[in-house]
């Protein structure tokens, strides 16, 4: 079982009219298997209201499945004694960098987890120092947070979540609101932290470039897994994705309409130097 | 008939230990039916620059000239220069209030003082324009999905008529096909009724498919002004202020210096397809 497992899992939820009466139930998820290796990197796509965020809402329980099962490192997450240990393992991080920070200065704001984790002082210091450091915000330790960009508040989001040592970080849609700059920043910084320290990444993204380092893409519509691969595979299929209101790379989408016109290129071109590589060889 | 700004600078806060120059003598024109994009990092002064274009910011110093008057005049009718110039912003979802959408998109025009009859007829045409469906009118707009809560809050300003359309990137937080929707829509709205269209974006991709003048900004200051073609050329200056081109420009280099003789100003797909097709067309030539 991996890092993140999931069985057969439902989530409903009760619709309710003005009054606050109970008018039916909403299936959110409906029947989703998933399964996370330790250490690896999913990508989970899918339209606005497809069941996402949901999703990745059971990863640190703070929603309960109404159906099948969700563990987090082998902990089930409807057991209330295991609802801490659940959300240390799994840290989450936002969309919206000003909703996350409290602190008024970026240290203080990275070690407010690990002090409500009841962490002695100098540990606390320690995991400070050495989150900012994963993110490459050191230098801006002592600096308001009011005077960051959106990538550096988000990247200082993640220290936070980092510094409770979580063995997973689920981030849901982390770069939305941010410059192309801020986005490259998060990213990079994502991807270092699973070198550094192999954690395990669960990203929720509306960019299709974000996704290409993937180990593994997930597409969710109607609260269920409509398609599962790797990301080659998964932006072979652009017309399925676009059934999906999903997209491809603009890379991607390029050599596709290459094929299109009569170039004999190979199928999932994901990236600048494959395309160019491809051209040259038919050259 | 067009927004003129002659040497705008803003300064917020001055005098105190938050004084921060926001816009360094800027100046461009836009002429009526344009459709322009600003791009710049988050920062770079976008923001506060649309805002002085329909008077919700006052400059520090300079002029803007609204159809040849400047706004700054004294007896200036503010009031309708916002009827003229709508302003939607980031998330433009949060401000819808009213208890259906009809309602909410008529609040616009009933503010301008129209009789309750033509404020309906003006917000159905709005919500026509922008492709909301008929039969989600007198639902509460907080039962609609992200999408088309962003087009009902779209039409409450084009409800009021505006000659120039303005919007802050109204596509933040959407899914690609929604992204591709609303863009779709704003184009056919600008090519329908000839209004002008500025609209601020992160996404170069977007940029570079849709509109036909680009207006850099970076603290503070207009970088570049010119056709997407001219502008994402300096894509290396681009990078330095944290933007980029469009990820075909970038092909288009690697293809250049790999040999191929394709122009490096495509911007978009289509562009980028001639180009390289045009190196590889006697060889589909020879195989038909």
């Amino acid at each position: 079982m991996g890092m993140i497992h999931a069985e057969e899992l439902v989530y409903e939820y009760d619709k309710r009219d003005d009054e606050g009466n109970i008018i039916g139930t909403e299936r959110a998820i409906d029947g989703v298997n998933i399964d996370v290796p330790q250490g690896s990197f999913v990508a989970i796509l899918g339209h606005n209201g497809s069941g996402k965020s949901t999703l990745a809402k059971h990863m640190n329980a703070i929603l309960i499945p109404s159906g099948g099962t969700m563990w987090v490192d082998g902990r089930d997450t409807k057991d209330p004694e295991e609802l801490w240990n659940v959300r240390q393992t799994a840290g989450m991080v936002f969309q919206n960098p000003d909703n996350q920070i409290i602190g008024t200065v970026v240290e203080e704001d990275v070690g407010f987890g690990p002090e409500n984790l009841g962490v002695p002082t100098d540990e606390i210091w320690k995991r400070v120092e050495d989150s900012l450091r994963a993110v490459g915000m050191l230098e801006r330790r002592k600096d308001s947070p009011n005077k960051l960009s959106g990538g550096q508040k988000q990247r200082v989001a993640i220290a936070g979540v980092l510094a409770m040592e979580p063995k997973c970080l689920v981030l849901d849609e982390p770069t939305a609101m941010l410059d192309p700059n801020g986005r490259k920043e998060v990213i990079q910084a994502v991807q270092q932290l699973r070198k550094a320290k192999n954690v395990t990444v669960i990203l929720i993204t509306h960019y299709m470039e974000e996704v290409i380092d993937a180990d593994q893409v997930f597409v969710m519509d109607g609260g269920h897994i409509v398609m599962h691969g790797t990301p080659r595979e998964i932006f072979s299929r652009v017309d399925e994705l676009k059934s999906y209101r999903m997209d491809v790379p603009q890379v991607t989408m390029l050599a596709e309409e290459l094929r299109r016109r009569g170039l004999d290129l190979p199928g999932g071109i994901l990236r600048r130097e494959e395309l160019v590589e491809a051209l040259c060889r038919l050259r | 008939m067009s927004i003129a700004l002659e040497h705008v600078s803003y300064v917020y806060s001055p005098g105190t230990a938050y004084e921060k120059q926001a816009l360094k003598d800027v100046s461009f024109e836009i002429e009526q039916g344009q459709f322009v994009g600003i791009i710049g990092h988050t920062g770079s002064g976008k923001s506060t620059l649309i805002q002085h274009l329909n008077g919700l910011v006052k400059a520090t110093s300079g002029k803007i000239l609204y159809e040849g008057q400047n706004i700054y005049d004294a007896g200036y009718d503010m009031r309708k220069l916002r009827g003229q110039v709508g302003l939607v912003f980031q998330y433009p979802e949060y401000q819808l209030f009213e208890v259906d959408v009809l309602t909410d998109v008529c609040f616009g025009p009933k503010n301008q003082g129209l009789p309750q009859e033509e404020c309906e007829k003006n917000a159905r045409e709005a919500l026509e324009l922008v492709g909301f469906p008929e039969k989600y009118y007198r639902h509460s707009p907080f039962e609609l999905s992200g999408g088309q809560k962003r087009r009902a809050a779209i039409a409450g300003v084009l409800a009021m008529k505006p000659k120039v359309l303005i919007l802050d990137e109204p596509t933040a937080g959407l899914d690609p096909k929604g992204r591709d929707e609303i863009l779709d829509q704003v184009q056919k709205l600008h090519r329908e009724t000839g209004m002008t269209v500025i609209l601020v974006s992160h996404s170069m991709e977007d940029v570079a498919r849709y509109v036909e003048r680009i207006i850099v900004m970076n603290h503070g200051e207009k970088m570049y002004d010119g056709t997407p073609r001219e502008v994402f050329r300096h894509y290396r200056e681009l990078e330095k202020v944290g933007l980029a081109a469009p990820q075909v420009t970038y092909v288009m280099h690697d293809l250049r210096e790999k040999g191929f003789p394709v122009s490096p100003d495509a911007t978009t797909i289509g562009e980028a397809a001639d180009e390289i097709m045009k190196c590889f067309e006697y060889r589909t030539g020879e195989s038909q």
